[in-house]
C-alpha cells in the first residue's frame, strides 16, 4: 500500500519535472512572448513564496512587499547599468570601464539589502495588531516608490520616473544569457535561458521554504499566526522571530527583485506600485495561504493567465470596437476571479491540509 | 498673502474632505473588523454619477441655479452610491463574515478593481471637467481666501457630521450600531439584526463617501475612474491614525492629516533647504502615521484593546 503511494508520488514528481523542463520548448515554437510569460509567472513564484513567508507563517499582513522587489531591482539596475558612472565623474574614475558588477556579486547584496530594510520595516510595527500592520506596510511600499520617483534631483541617483535601462544581463560561467544559445540539434533562445535560471531559483527556493515550514522557526511562526500569546506563553521569543519572517520575506523579494532587473534591462518606479503589492497578497491568499502548492498555483494563475488572455481578447477588442480591449478584459478578469475564487473556495484553491484546526472559528491570519 | 493661513483654511478642506471617507471606513470597520478597499471606489462613482446626472440636467433646466443642481445630483449620486454599496456587501462580504480574515479582503481588493474597470468602461477613461457649478469669485479672509466651493466643503461637513452624530448617538439604529460593534451576538440576542445594522452602516457610508466625492471632484475641477484612489488611501490612513473603529478618531485623524499635508506641502523645500520638494507630500502622511502608531499602537483616540486570548 505504502509502497504503491510513494511510487505514484514519484513518478508524478518526475512527469512535472519533465513537463516543467520542456515546456520552454514547447512554448517557443508558438512565440517568445509565451515563454516570457512563462518567466514573469516564475519571478511571480518568487514573490509570492517570500510573501508567504511574512503573510502565510507568520500572520503577518504586509501591503507593501513590492517595495523590496524594488529594492532588489534598483540595487542592480544602480550597479550594473551606465547610469551611475554618467552622473557622477567619481565613480566613472574609480570604473574607467564603466560598472559592470555581475548579478552574483549583487544577489547577496540585493538579499542582504532588502532583508535590512524588512528588518528596519518591522521593528517600528511590532506592537501594532493586524490591520495597523496593513495600513503601516503600505505606507512604507509608498515611501519607497515616491522615494525612487523623485531622487532625480538634487542629485540623480535613480532617474526619476523615467528608470533606469541598459542594464547588463546575466552571465552564467561566462555565458550572456541575453545571447542565443545554439546546442547544435536545438536553439535557445534568451528568454528560455531565463526561463531555465528561475526555475532553477524557485525549485532551490521551493525546498528552502519546505525545510522552514517544518523547522523550528516554521513551527514557532505559525505558533505566533495561531495564537501570539499562547506563542509568548511558551517561552517563544515573538520579536526575534517577528522580525526574522519579515527579513526572510525581504530576501526572496530583494533576490527575485535583482533577477527582475537583470531579467528585463530597465527598470522604473512604475513596476513597484501599490497594485503589485496587492496582487501578490492575493496570488498568497488565493492560492492556499501558508501552504506552498497552493501559493505556487495562484502565483502561476495570477500572473500568467491574465497575460495569456491578452493575445486572445483580439477579436472581443473590434467586437466591442475598442471599448473592451485587453487590458480592460484583464483587469476585469482578474477582479472576478479574485471575487468568485474567494467566495467559492474562502481557504483557497489549495488550501493546507486540515490538522489540529485552529479553536477561534474566525483564526486564520490576523 | 498670508501662507500659513492659506495653507491651514487648504488643509481644513482636504482634512473635512478625508475625514468624511475615513468615517465610511471606521464604521465599516468597527462593526465587520473590515477594511472595505472598495470604499474609495464607492466616492468615485458617486461623483461620476453626480458628473452625468448634472450633464443630463443642465441642457434641461439652463435657469436653474448652480446649487439647486448639485443637490439634485448629489442626492441621486447619493441613492445610487447607497446602493451599490448595499449591494456590494451583500454580494462579496456577507457570505464571507465567518471565513478566514483575509478572504474578505481579497473579495475587496477585487471588488476595487471591478469597479474601477467597469467605471473605466461605462465613463471611457478620459478626465471629465467637473463644471464650477457655485461662483468662483473666492472671499477674503485677512490675508488668505476661500473660495465658495471651499466654504460649502467645511458647511456640508459640518453638517454631515452633526446628522450622523445625532444619528449614532440618538436614534435606535445608531443605539443597534453601537451594539454590534461592541458584541455582534450579544447584540443579537437583545433583538438587534446585524444583518440589517451592517447594511445600514454601509449605505451611511456611501452617502458620506459621495458627498465627499462630489465636493473632490468640484474642488479640483475633474472627475475619472481612477480618482478614488488617493483619497481612500489617505482616508484610510486617517482612520488608522486617529484609532480605527472610532467615529471622533476618523474625523480628527482626517482633519489633522489634511492640515499636515497642506502645511507640510507649503513648508516643506523650505524647511530642508530644497532637498525634498512638496512631491514629498504622500511621504510625509506615512511617516507621521507610522511614528504615531510607534508611540500609540492604536492611534490617537483608539483605546488600547488587549488582545484576546
Amino acid at each position: 500500500m505504502i509502497s504503491t503511494m510513494t511510487h505514484k508520488f514519484f513518478s508524478n514528481r518526475w512527469a512535472l519535472a519533465l513537463l516543467l523542463l520542456t515546456l520552454p520548448l514547447m512554448l517557443q515554437n508558438v512565440g517568445h512572448a509565451w515563454v516570457r510569460i512563462a518567466d514573469m509567472s516564475l519571478l511571480y513564484v518568487l514573490l509570492a513564496l517570500g510573501l508567504n513567508i511574512v503573510v502565510g507563517y507568520a500572520g503577518l499582513l504586509d501591503l507593501g512587499y513590492v517595495a523590496f522587489f524594488a529594492v532588489g531591482a534598483y540595487l542592480y539596475a544602480l550597479l550594473a547599468s551606465p547610469h551611475l558612472t554618467d552622473v557622477f565623474p567619481w565613480i566613472s574614475v574609480m570604473f574607467p570601464d564603466g560598472l559592470h558588477l555581475s548579478l552574483w556579486l549583487v544577489l547577496p547584496m540585493a538579499a542582504g539589502l532588502a532583508g535590512l530594510f524588512g528588518v528596519l520595516l518591522g521593528a517600528p510595527t511590532l506592537k501594532l495588531r493586524g490591520d495597523y500592520l496593513a495600513i503601516v506596510t503600505l505606507g512604507f511600499g509608498e515611501i519607497i516608490r515616491v522615494f525612487l520617483n523623485n531622487l532625480d534631483q538634487p542629485v540623480n541617483i535613480t532617474n526619476g520616473p523615467k528608470g533606469l535601462g541598459q542594464i547588463d544581463a546575466v552571465t552564467v560561467v561566462g555565458y550572456p544569457l541575453s545571447k542565443q544559445l545554439d546546442l547544435g540539434f536545438i536553439q535557445l533562445p534568451s528568454v528560455t535561458l531565463y526561463y531555465y535560471l528561475f526555475l532553477t531559483l524557485v525549485v532551490v527556493s521551493v525546498v528552502v521554504c519546505h525545510r522552514l515550514e517544518y523547522s523550528r522557526i516554521g513551527r514557532a511562526w505559525m505558533a505566533i499566526r495561531e495564537d501570539e500569546i499562547a506563542a509568548k506563553a511558551m517561552g517563544l521569543n515573538t520579536r526575534n522571530l517577528k522580525l526574522m519572517a519579515f527579513g526572510m520575506g525581504a530576501t526572496f523579494g530583494g533576490l527575485s527583485g535583482a533577477m527582475f532587473a537583470a531579467f528585463q534591462g530597465f527598470v522604473s518606479p512604475e513596476s513597484f506600485s501599490l497594485m503589485e503589492s496587492v496582487m501578490i497578497v492575493a496570488m498568497v491568499v488565493l492560492g492556499g495561504l501558508g501552504h506552498l502548492p497552493g501559493v505556487i498555483l495562484g502565483a502561476v494563475l495570477l500572473a500568467a493567465l491574465p497575460e495569456a488572455l491578452r493575445y486572445v481578447a483580439g477579436p472581443l477588442q473590434s467586437m466591442t470596437d475598442g471599448r473592451l480591449n485587453a487590458a480592460i478584459l484583464r483587469q476585469l478578469l482578474i477582479a472576478l476571479a479574485m471575487i468568485t475564487i474567494m467566495l467559492w473556495r474562502p481557504r483557497g484553491l489549495w488550501p493546507t491540509p486540515e490538522h489540529g484546526k485552529s479553536l477561534n472559528p474566525q483564526g486564520g491570519a490576523r | 498673502m498670508d501662507v500659513l493661513l492659506q495653507q491651514v483654511i487648504n488643509g481644513l478642506v482636504l482634512g473635512s474632505m478625508y475625514a468624511l471617507v475615513a468615517l465610511g471606513y471606521t464604521m465599516v470597520y468597527g462593526i465587520i473588523n473590515l477594511i472595505n478597499f472598495a470604499h474609495g471606489e464607492v466616492l468615485m462613482i458617486g461623483a461620476l454619477c453626480s458628473w452625468s446626472i448634472i450633464g443630463f440636467l443642465q441642457p434641461l433646466m439652463p435657469d436653474t441655479p448652480g446649487w439647486v443642481l448639485l443637490i439634485i445630483s448629489m442626492v441621486l449620486a447619493s441613492i445610487a452610491a447607497a446602493a451599490l454599496n448595499y449591494a456590494i456587501e451583500k454580494i462579496a462580504y456577507r457570505p464571507l463574515r465567518n471565513a478566514p480574515k483575509l478572504a474578505p479582503l481579497i473579495t475587496a481588493i477585487g471588488m476595487s478593481i471591478l469597479l474601477q474597470t467597469l467605471a473605466m468602461i461605462v465613463w471611457k477613461p478620459n478626465y471629465k471637467p467637473f463644471p464650477s457649478l457655485l461662483p468662483t469669485t473666492p472671499f477674503e479672509i485677512g490675508e488668505a481666501v476661500i473660495t465658495p466651493t471651499q466654504l460649502m466643503i467645511l458647511g456640508l461637513t459640518a453638517v454631515a457630521l452633526a446628522v450622523l452624530s445625532w444619528l449614532v448617538n440618538r436614534t435606535k439604529l445608531g443605539r443597534a450600531m453601537r451594539a454590534t460593534a461592541e458584541n455582534p451576538q450579544v447584540a443579537s440576542l437583545m433583538g438587534v439584526k446585524p444583518d440589517v445594522v451592517i447594511s445600514a452602516t454601509f449605505v451611511i457610508g456611501a452617502v458620506l463617501a459621495t458627498i465627499a466625492g462630489v465636493m473632490w471632484a468640484m474642488n479640483y475641477g475633474t472627475a475619472h475612474h481612477v480618482m478614488g484612489f488617493l483619497p481612500g488611501l489617505k482616508a484610510f490612513t486617517a482612520a488608522v491614525f486617529g484609532g480605527i473603529g472610532n467615529l471622533g478618531g476618523a474625523v480628527v485623524g482626517g482633519l489633522l492629516l489634511g492640515l499636515i499635508e497642506s502645511i507640510g506641502s507649503g513648508y516643506l523645500g523650505e524647511i530642508t533647504g530644497g532637498v525634498l520638494g512638496s512631491h514629498y507630500t504622500d511621504i510625509l502622511a506615512f511617516i507621521v502615521l507610522i511614528v504615531t502608531l510607534t508611540l500609540r499602537p492604536s492611534g490617537l483616540l483608539g483605546e488600547r484593546v488587549a488582545d484576546r486570548a
